[in-house]
């Protein structure tokens, strides 16, 4: 397949294609609407299917009924739509389900939703975040092979500069990987089996000899599951110029887009400064950050928030270099999550300010 | 007609069923639901659990209405290979 | 020639029930081969697993086992959920219709039923239901309507009848107080989507069979690609009804299929006479 010029929001769609995916159920809100519009016209298209749900409660629920067949599934809104999501996304966490969900937010706020997670219960759900539409592409693929390889559910972190980001992209299908047989779908034919299966938050398998779920024995051994995917996934991080830096400057995202940017000119300039961009918000890439700030002077934190992953590197570093927090919520007055602060002149300013404070540089 | 001097009297029964006593929680409900009404409750006696349970009279036609409105599934429902007459007074 | 052995109980001649005679012919199994273990741990004279019996027997009866994917809401009839030799989906409370809609959508050759109780369906989930039924989704759902949440004990729900008490209706259910009953079936009836509603109860043998034949039809609407279809099965939950085992029948008739009266509410094929003629 060639480049062709998508919109962000479309090469999500088609990347979501490209993986094989053949359900998709979602409820219009900016930013995210695009891609519900672009999976409607081109779901049926592919012999798929897009339901347009009433709601955000009533469109992860589809997902999750899809996903339960096998069938690769997703859905996805904005930060507010999530939080309506929240308890299905932590019990289909529980119940296995590998469902992939979009959160194209407003700014960078949900940071702590999205790897935190805001349902009940001792689940985590891996995040990823894209910088741009390309990379959007890949991680799109990847998040569906992360969920079908962990049977959990996988979020994608972007936001209105990634939905609405023209760009030329090759959106062709990725070889991940082999991956375990869904022998645990459902499609009604181990009914009547005498080994019908069964796909529940309350225990994995069916009990012949006694009534009831176990819930001791299958929390436990979700929890097993838990920590074993949390372990086994791959950490991703994007480090620049970190040998023999000064400042470190973490930022993901967009806004990781924009710094990268800024401290290559700083870099170019002779100042000792590198970059993280952690891809993976969760897992979060620890050692990624401990070993790119090792040498460090300082560490600085961008987002376009209050400071919510400043909280992870902080935990990350353990104490051992200072951390100091540049970012503040950003916006336009629409609220959609376009910010003043994403120039380059002004993140320069606030990470020269920092090199100036250490007399690192030049 | 068990009043006549000389007539054995007798129930027709065409059906049959087998009660697992001890599954019974003792609701009643197959007691009223059986058409010939020859389902009743234990009155002392009681299952494993403390329950009592029902106990079957001459006459029942197998026609699944106590399994069928059973919460505990305690029926097993069976028709005769033909039917039988048993006598109402005699002896055991 | 067939002999029935008799026996004295408590001074009764009674038939011993603890085999079956020679030469007679199994009609109906304890439990419904459908079901896994036949034990379980509701209430004695619970409503639930008599609506569970009479769905996972017409599923058979239609021949379509093994297309056949239930999807289960929370409440006591859950306990069925990890019990069946049906492929089962557990959903969160009140969200079974929309997992239904994407396993059918995804699946659309499965036969899809929900299970859920009046708080699932009608209290925590009532638009997932209603835009299900707008949708004409090919799914059959089932409510196990109870009026009460029976699960937490006895409190009122959407469709508890006027002046029946509760633990949190003390005095009664009063309309003004507490609002006044939902009739859900009457609701979705009315939807251009829905091919087959009827409501009907367990509480005797003939509301048995009239349920049987209604869960058969919508189901039949559901493999015949007509559209939506919706039954409602009142059930007895003497239990959250403060009530004794053996009066729940009677109060079902005199409370609950007062307010929700039973009958076929919508056919739109109506092919089958016998239930149609109970309209």
């Amino acid at each position: 397949m060639t480049a062709q010029l998508l919109e962000g929001s479309a090469a999500i769609g088609e990347a979501m294609i490209a993986a094989g995916c053949r359900f998709f159920a979602g409820y219009p809100m900016t930013p995210f609407t695009e891609v519900l519009e672009h999976m409607a016209k081109r779901l049926p298209e592919v012999g798929g299917s897009c339901v347009n749900a009433e709601s955000e409660l009533e469109a992860v629920g589809m997902a999750w009924g899809a996903a339960a067949t096998g069938t690769r599934s997703a859905t996805g809104s904005t930060g507010q739509g999530l939080s309506l999501m929240q308890e299905s996304i932590a019990e289909a966490a529980v119940a296995q389900v590998p469902l992939v969900i979009l959160n194209m937010a407003r700014a960078q706020g949900d940071y702590f939703q999205a790897t935190r997670g805001g349902g009940h219960g001792d689940y985590r759900t891996p995040v990823l975040a894209p910088m741009d539409v390309a990379e959007a592409v890949v991680l799109v693929q990847r998040a569906f092979h992360l969920a079908d390889e962990w049977r959990n559910p996988v979020l994608l972190f972007g936001d209105y500069y990634l939905a609405h980001t023209y760009s030329s992209v090759d959106v062709s299908p990725l070889d991940l990987g082999p991956l375990p047989p869904k022998d645990w779908a459902l499609d009604g034919s181990s009914s009547g089996s005498g080994r019908a299966r069964l796909v529940s938050p309350l225990g994995d398998t069916k009990r012949r000899d006694e009534p009831g779920y176990d819930l001791a024995d299958f929390y436990t051994r979700a929890a097993a599951k838990t920590a074993a995917m949390v372990e086994g996934i791959e950490r991703l991080a994007d480090v620049g110029w970190c040998d023999d830096a000064e400042l470190v400057v973490v930022a993901f995202g967009t806004a990781g887009k924009y710094v990268r940017y800024a401290v290559a000119q700083l870099r170019e300039e002779g100042h000792r400064v590198g970059y993280v961009r952690p891809v993976t918000l969760f897992p979060f890439p620890d050692a990624a950050v401990r070993e790119a700030a090792a040498g460090a002077r300082l560490v600085a934190v961008y987002e376009n928030n209050q400071g919510q992953m400043v909280d992870d590197v902080r935990l990350a570093l353990e104490g051992s270099v200072p951390t100091r927090f540049i970012g503040r919520l950003s916006l336009d007055t629409s609220g959609f999550g376009i910010a003043p602060d994403y120039d380059v002149d002004v993140l320069r300013a606030r990470i020269g300010g920092l090199l100036a404070e250490i007399g690192g540089g030049s | 007609m068990s009043g006549v001097p000389g007539v054995q009297a007798t129930v027709t029964t065409r059906g049959h069923v087998v009660i697992d006593v001890d599954a019974c929680k003792g609701c009643d409900l197959c007691i009223d639901a059986c058409p010939p009404r020859v389902l009743v409750m234990t009155t002392h006696e009681v299952n494993a659990t403390g329950y009592r349970y029902p106990l079957l009279l001459p006459g029942c036609t197998g026609c699944k209405a106590c399994s069928q409105i059973c919460p505990d599934f305690v029926f097993q429902v069976y028709k005769l290979a033909e039917p039988v007459e048993v006598p109402l007074e005699s002896a055991p | 020639m067939t002999e029935l052995r008799i026996q004295r109980v408590e001074g009764r001649r009674v038939l011993d029930t603890g085999a079956a005679p020679p030469g007679a012919r199994l009609v109906d199994d304890f439990t419904p081969s459908l079901i896994d273990v036949g034990e379980h741990h509701l209430c004695p004279g619970c409503g639930e697993p008599i609506a569970m019996r009479s769905v996972l027997e017409t599923i058979e009866e239609l021949g379509v086992i093994q297309r056949s994917i239930g999807v289960f809401g929370i409440g006591c009839y859950t306990a069925f959920s990890n019990n069946l030799d049906v492929e089962v989906l557990q959903a969160l409370h009140g969200r079974a219709p929309s997992l239904a809609t994407g396993v059918k959508r995804a699946k659309p050759d499965t036969v899809v039923f929900t299970i859920q109780g009046d708080g699932d369906m009608v209290n925590e989930g009532l638009q997932e239901v209603i835009h299900t039924a707008a949708r004409g989704e090919r799914v059959t759902c089932i409510m196990l309507n109870n009026g009460v949440f029976g699960e937490t004990g006895g409190h009122i729900t959407a469709t508890t009848v006027l002046g029946q008490r509760t633990k949190n209706t003390l005095e009664g259910r009063d309309g003004r107080e507490h609002g006044y009953p939902i009739r859900l079936s009457t609701m979705l009836a009315e939807l251009e989507g829905v091919a087959f509603v009827g409501r009907c109860a367990v509480n005797n043998a003939g509301n048995v069979a009239r349920t049987r034949r209604m869960l058969r039809r919508a189901f039949e609407a559901q493999i015949n690609d007509e559209g939506f279809s919706f039954v409602e099965i009142l059930t007895m939950c003497p239990t959250g009804w403060f009530i004794d085992t053996h009066e729940a029948p009677d109060y079902l008739e005199q409370h609950l299929a007062a307010t929700h009266a039973i009958g076929v509410l919508k056919d739109t094929a109506a092919r089958n006479p016998a239930v149609g003629s109970e309209a």
